[in-house]
């Protein structure tokens, strides 16, 4: 039990952070106005969920001009990737 | 232990892992109003075929020009008809599921739908006008297959199958040459209509 529990990672208990990393996962990136309208959140909050999970390593941008526009691409990280599938393992084996 | 929060977390998991990957809101309904469009389309077409000459034998029908403009007008109208009422019934179920219709998802499922399509399309106008008509069907099934199965990566599954289907009619057709009209509508209509049947009652409306 203490060895699932390890893996459960407390960056990806809340729900708009699962969120974030989800659609991450399948897809190679996705930008901000995208994730806005995938997971129904203001700016604010996802800005701040999107700025945690880059402090952890777990998700990174480039920042691209769309007809002059700025324009934020996110991806996950080889970590983040790692941790995800990590957290989803243990869900499942304590599901079981 | 809170077994229940994280059961809901993988439910959300799996939820957002589609939604944000695949187009979900392709409605069963613009499959069958689809097929519909196509019959009547293929019926038109063979009284324009059939009704204008003397038949002697199937592989010696004359089509005229003025004949293949108007196979072309009925092809046209078909196809933006069968268009129209997909996109109704489809923007329908996009606001049912609260799916944008018009993002990243549609946009990719749109482009490698037509990537296929328009490359056989072009193809099939060419060979047209250089007087490969019996060709035309077979081909046309069969490019339509390939523009569904490399689409279905971006949508529902099922679609791989129907691509497939009208992939294999499509090479069987090319054994029947000067039956396309009825090929065509077997691949365009039944099999949509068929289809879309089966992903409104696995999808709902």
């Amino acid at each position: 039990m203490k060895e699932i529990l390890k893996d459960l990672n407390k960056a990806f208990e809340n729900k708009v952070r699962l969120g974030i990393m989800s659609a991450l996962m399948v897809n190679d990136y996705l930008d901000f106005n995208t994730l806005k309208g995938l997971l129904d959140v203001t700016d604010g909050n996802l800005a701040s969920h999107l700025r945690s999970l880059e402090n952890s390593g777990y998700v990174t941008f480039k920042k691209e001009f769309l007809d002059r526009k700025p324009n934020t691409q996110y991806s996950v990280t080889d970590e983040g990737k790692e941790a995800f599938v990590k957290h989803i393992k243990a869900i499942e084996q304590l599901l079981n | 232990m809170n077994q229940e929060k994280y059961k809901d977390d993988l439910k959300d998991i799996k939820d957002m892992m589609s939604r944000s990957s695949r187009f979900i809101s392709l409605s069963g309904l613009s499959g069958v109003s689809a097929g519909i469009v196509a019959l009547i389309g293929a019926y038109a077409a063979n009284k324009v075929v059939y009704s204008k000459q003397i038949v002697d034998g199937y592989r010696n029908i004359l089509l005229t020009h003025e004949m293949v403009y108007e196979l072309i007008g009925i092809a046209l109208v078909t196809l933006v008809v069968a268009l129209t009422l997909g996109i109704f019934f489809t923007t329908r179920k996009a606001k049912k599921n609260k799916q944008k219709l018009w993002d990243t998802q549609t946009q990719r499922l749109l482009i490698n739908l037509l990537i296929p399509l328009v490359a056989g399309g072009l193809l099939c106008l060419i060979l047209l006008f250089k007087g490969f008509i019996g060709l035309v069907a077979p081909l046309t099934l069969i490019f339509f297959g390939l523009a569904l199965v490399n689409a279905s990566k971006y949508t529902l599954t099922e679609i791989r199958s129907l691509g497939i289907a009208e992939i294999f009619l499509g090479l069987l057709a090319t054994q029947f040459i000067g039956q396309g009209l009825l090929f065509w509508a077997i691949g365009f209509g039944v099999l949509n209509i068929a289809y879309g049947i089966i992903m409104q009652m696995r999808y709902g409306s």
